[in-house]
Formats: structure tokens, C-alpha cells, sequence
């Protein structure tokens, strides 16, 4: 039996999280195939063909694939589940939204997030905010898994030639329209999948102080991230909530600034492979997952922080 | 209009989760139990709907063993009418869930249903888009905000790239974002009132659903541990230690 991935793109590129889903994917078996429903998306279905992993891709243009409308990409996912064994996509708020749709209509409990494939069965996933690691096994026939993006490497992007096939759309929805997309633009490396993360919580005091993050981040070519207490009181978008409910990041570097470390924060960094935590009090729980910990001021340590960078003679890009 | 609104008993937010030495579980004895985060969201949205006018009555609904009903108690204090508690004996997956709460729709055809994003305990983020494929419904899932229109919901998601609006006609499942609006505390003399209110009470095994699990839980373990750091005394000793050490920038 094969597996199915359901790619996620904006109809012109591969969003990258679909890339880290397929090495977790062609784990769990190497027969396989990536959906793409889209429209006028040719330069994605070619470009998800060039991954070496992939060896089938289906591509089903319409326009009522154009927003990722769960009950449209549901229906159509649908007509071709029977050729399949495993259904997967990545456990962000595309996989999340959708999966559980599809897993209910072929009668299939969800694998939600998860982190390791031991099996084609048999899989590793975080619980209670990562604070316990469960391993399950799913006995249903036809298997529904989400893949947590950052506990895979990507795959790799050129070298392959699937074969491209076409097929026909399923019935959309009447029932739910699109309206709109506040899409945050920005130069910055995204935050899901940047070398490097500097976050900032409720120490900042207010958005305007954001700035003393966003210098440094321009320095370290940084994705800026964000406590869910930073978020709730405005300071900054929501996109960029780091944690249990927000997003998870893996990076080279985290650096939490003003930030206590609620276990809901650490559920989404704590994985980081250097963790640096600037807070002022120090019996913050941050500093119990902090490699580096400085108990200092960040109002005294970010402008600071930023004149020893800028005495450096060369900054890893 | 009429709202249902499920809500999850699980440990605390604050509680340090120690996993059992056999690997069975985590440990659920004498540890403090709330309201899932989210499922409180809801509820207060509800309750909100209901004093602008545009719901009737809001049925709070729970599933779980018998102190789950305290969750559908708490919501009764906050607002909701009347309440249903459907018992099951071990902790069930999202799908039988979702199968149950179908039955319940049926019985009580809501307009609505509403329900925290996701549970904090199993992190599933499932039950809310399955019971919407079951009832075929439409499904607005990680609500930040929510307008009631003639027949319809403008709903406003929080999504990776930011935010999305979207339209879905009426009925509905809507799961809530811990921003869609500040959950209020149960006043003294609401909390008598709610012990006077009806929670009806079902046993799962009644309603003819499957709910056996599809899933076997083989082990509960720690997550790695993470090597002590160390503490720095100044800024320029952290950038050294990050250039040359840690070799990251």
C-alpha cells in the first residue's frame, strides 16, 4: 500500500513545512504520492515532481481549491483515499484544520503531531505539551497521521521526475466562503523553520520595545517570535506565538527575552538545540532549559547585546 | 438560536505532569482538574451570544467518568441553561467523541456547536472538525472572532500566516482560540443557582455508538531531559560563549 501527502502551497510556491513532511512520510512508506489541490498551481505539482521522494504526484486544478477550504479539500480527498493506506499532511494549522475531516469520514482515529515513525503503524507523539512522550500504535485499516514539521529535516528538492497526474475535482462546499487573508509580510526567514528564533514575552512592556528584538533579529538574520502573554496583550501578531497552541520551533538558536517559560511556552521551544533566556528574575523557570541565562535587564542587555554583535567580525548567516 | 457547548475535564494548566513509572499514563491521582482553556473560550462566547440577544438557550455537554460533571457545573455557573453528562469509564478517543456528540446534535438539534480548539491533555486538535465531517456541516476552527449574521457566522481563524476570515452558514461547529475573548469568573450567588439548574445524565454505552479504541497507547515515557546550563555574568560573556562555544552566530 502507498501513502498520500497532502501538500500544502499557496498556488505558486511549496509551502516549506510540505518538504519535512515528506522525509516523515516516505518513512513510513517509500510508495509515495503527493496530492496537489490548487488552482492554476502547475509550478507547484512540478516542483513537488522534482522531489526525489516523491514518486507520483496527482494534481486536481480548480478554483474552488484556491483557499484551503477543509470541507472542499476534504471531499476530494476523499475519492482518491481508497488507493491508499496512510493519509498524512504536517500538523500546522493546514494539516490541523483539515485532517481530522478526512479521518472521520473513512471512520479512522487520528495520529496527531507526530515525531517520530518507529512503524508504518507504530509512532511517536509528544502529549501534555510535550511534557510526555506516548507511542502508538493504530489499528485502523486506513491510517490518518499528521507529521510535527520540525521534528523532521527536509527533503530534499531537486534530483527527481514523478510522473504528473491530472484529476478531476469533487463537489465544493455551499456552505463555507472565503473572505479574506491578513497575511503578515515580511523579509525575515520564517519563524517555523529560521536558524535562528529571538522571542520576546511579557517583559517587553509594549509593541514599541519590539524594536529592541527586531534590531537584533535584522543582525542575525532572525525569525522573531513571541510568548502567547505578548500576543494576548497586542504587542504582536499572532503569528508569531511560539508555543503549545502557537507554533513549534526547532532552531540553532532561541532566544527568550522577558519571558518566564510557562510550560505552554516551553512546549513549543524547548527542543531548541542552544537555548539563550535574558530575564530579570532569576528564579524564571526559563533558565531551567536555558543553556545560557543571563539575569539582567533587557532594556540594558538588548542594546547592549546588539554593540557586541556588531563588534564581531563575521555573524553566521 | 441554540448553542451547544462541550467542555473537557483535564489537568490543571498549571500542573507539572509526572508520567507513571510503568509507563502506563501520566499521574491523574490528587492532581488538580479544570476546564480545558479553550472549552472555557467557548462557553463565554456563547454566553456573550445569548446576552446580545441572539441565542436562546446553551446546553453545556461533557463526556467522561463521574467528577466530569463538575466542568458542565462550572459552565452552568457562567451562563450556560442546562447541561448533559454523558459517562464513559476510560478516557475515549476523538472519534468516539465526535460520534457521541453527533447522537447528542441529533437529540437536541443546535444551531451551533462550540468547543475549545484543542484539549490540552492529548493535544489531539480533532473532535471539533470530526463531529463537523460526521454531521456534515461546515467547520470554522481556531476562532479568534466570531459575528453572528442572518443565518451565518463570519468567523476570523488564526492561522500560520496570520489571520483568515471566513463565512460559514448556519449550523455550524466553531472551535475557539484562547484569544476569542477573556473567559469571566462565576459570581457567589451564580454558582448556588447553578447547583439548582438540570444536568441530565446518559451512559455512553446507551447511545450505540463504538467508542472501543482504535489506537493502543504502548508506552508513556519523560521526554528527554535537557543538560543543565550555566548562568553568565555579562552580555559580552554570553556573546563570546555563542560565538566560540555554542558556535551558533
Amino acid at each position: 500500500m502507498s501513502v498520500l501527502l497532502i501538500a500544502e502551497h499557496n498556488n505558486k510556491e511549496v509551502r516549506p513545512f510540505t518538504y519535512n513532511a515528506i522525509t516523515a512520510a516516505s518513512q513510513i512508506n517509500e510508495d509515495l504520492h503527493v496530492l496537489v489541490l490548487g488552482h492554476q498551481a502547475d509550478d507547484v505539482a512540478k516542483s513537488l515532481s522534482e522531489v526525489p521522494n516523491v514518486k507520483k504526484v496527482i494534481h486536481v486544478d480548480n478554483e474552488i481549491y484556491e483557499n484551503y477550504i477543509a470541507e472542499n479539500y476534504t471531499s476530494a480527498i476523499i475519492k482518491h483515499a481508497e488507493s491508499y493506506s496512510h493519509i498524512v499532511s504536517s500538523a500546522n494549522t493546514f494539516g490541523k484544520n483539515l485532517m481530522p475531516r478526512i479521518a472521520a469520514l473513512l471512520d479512522t482515529s487520528q495520529v496527531s503531531d507526530i515525531i517520530k515513525v518507529i512503524s508504518e503503524d507504530t509512532f511517536l507523539r509528544p502529549i501534555y505539551a510535550g511534557n510526555a512522550f506516548a507511542t502508538v500504535k493504530s489499528n485502523d485499516k486506513k491510517k490518518c497521521v499528521t507529521i510535527r514539521p520540525t521534528s523532521f529535516d527536509p527533503a530534499d528538492k531537486s534530483g527527481g521526475s514523478a510522473e504528473i497526474t491530472k484529476s478531476d475535482p469533487a463537489e465544493a462546499s455551499s456552505s463555507t466562503k472565503f473572505l479574506k487573508k491578513e497575511e503578515v509580510k515580511s523579509d525575515r526567514p520564517e519563524l517555523g523553520t529560521a536558524r535562528i528564533v529571538i522571542s520576546g514575552g511579557r517583559g517587553m512592556q509594549n509593541g514599541e520595545n519590539f524594536k529592541l528584538i527586531s534590531d537584533i533579529a535584522d543582525k542575525l538574520n532572525a525569525a522573531i517570535g513571541a510568548s502567547r502573554a505578548a500576543v494576548d496583550a497586542g504587542y504582536i501578531t499572532n503569528d508569531h506565538q511560539v508555543g503549545q497552541t502557537g507554533k513549534v520551533v526547532v532552531p540553532d538558536l532561541y532566544i527568550a527575552v522577558g519571558i518566564s517559560g510557562a510550560i505552554q511556552h516551553l512546549a513549543g521551544m524547548k527542543e531548541s538545540k542552544v537555548i539563550v533566556a535574558i530575564n530579570k528574575d532569576g528564579e524564571a523557570p526559563i533558565f531551567s532549559v536555558a543553556d545560557y541565562g543571563l539575569e539582567a535587564d533587557l532594556f540594558e542587555a538588548l542594546p547592549q547585546f546588539l554593540s557586541e554583535l556588531n563588534k564581531l567580525n563575521t555573524i553566521q548567516k | 438560536m441554540k448553542i451547544l457547548v462541550a467542555v473537557k475535564r483535564v489537568i490543571d494548566y498549571n500542573v507539572q505532569i509526572r508520567v507513571k513509572e510503568d509507563g502506563s499514563g501520566v499521574v491523574t491521582d490528587n492532581v488538580k482538574m479544570s476546564t480545558n482553556p479553550p472549552d472555557d473560550n467557548a462557553i463565554e462566547e456563547a454566553v456573550k451570544i445569548k446576552e446580545a440577544g441572539k441565542a436562546k438557550e446553551i446546553v453545556a455537554i461533557t463526556i467522561g467518568e463521574e467528577k466530569a460533571q463538575e466542568t458542565v457545573r462550572k459552565a452552568l455557573a457562567v451562563g450556560a441553561d442546562r447541561g448533559i453528562h454523558v459517562k464513559v469509564d476510560n478516557v475515549i478517543e476523538p472519534l468516539a467523541v465526535s460520534k457521541i456528540l453527533k447522537k447528542i446534535v441529533e437529540k437536541e438539534n443546535p444551531d451551533l456547536v462550540f468547543m475549545g480548539k484543542q484539549a490540552i491533555d492529548d493535544d489531539c486538535n480533532q473532535t471539533g472538525q470530526m463531529l463537523a465531517a460526521l454531521l456534515n456541516w461546515p467547520q470554522a476552527t481556531f476562532a479568534s472572532k466570531i459575528e453572528v449574521k442572518d443565518n451565518a457566522l463570519e468567523v476570523t481563524r488564526e492561522i500560520d500566516e496570520g489571520l483568515e476570515t471566513i463565512e460559514v452558514n448556519v449550523p455550524a461547529i466553531v472551535t475557539c482560540d484562547l484569544r476569542l475573548n477573556e473567559p469571566r469568573y462565576a459570581s457567589l450567588p451564580n454558582i448556588m443557582k447553578a447547583k439548582k439548574k438540570p444536568i441530565e445524565q446518559l451512559n455512553a454505552s446507551d447511545l450505540g455508538v463504538d467508542i472501543n479504541p482504535r489506537i493502543e497507547q504502548i508506552k508513556v515515557e519523560e521526554p528527554p531531559k535537557r543538560k543543565a546550563g550555566i548562568k553568565v555574568a555579562s552580555v559580552e560573556e554570553l556573546v563570546q560563549k555563542l560565538k566560540n562555544e555554542a558556535k551558533v552566530i
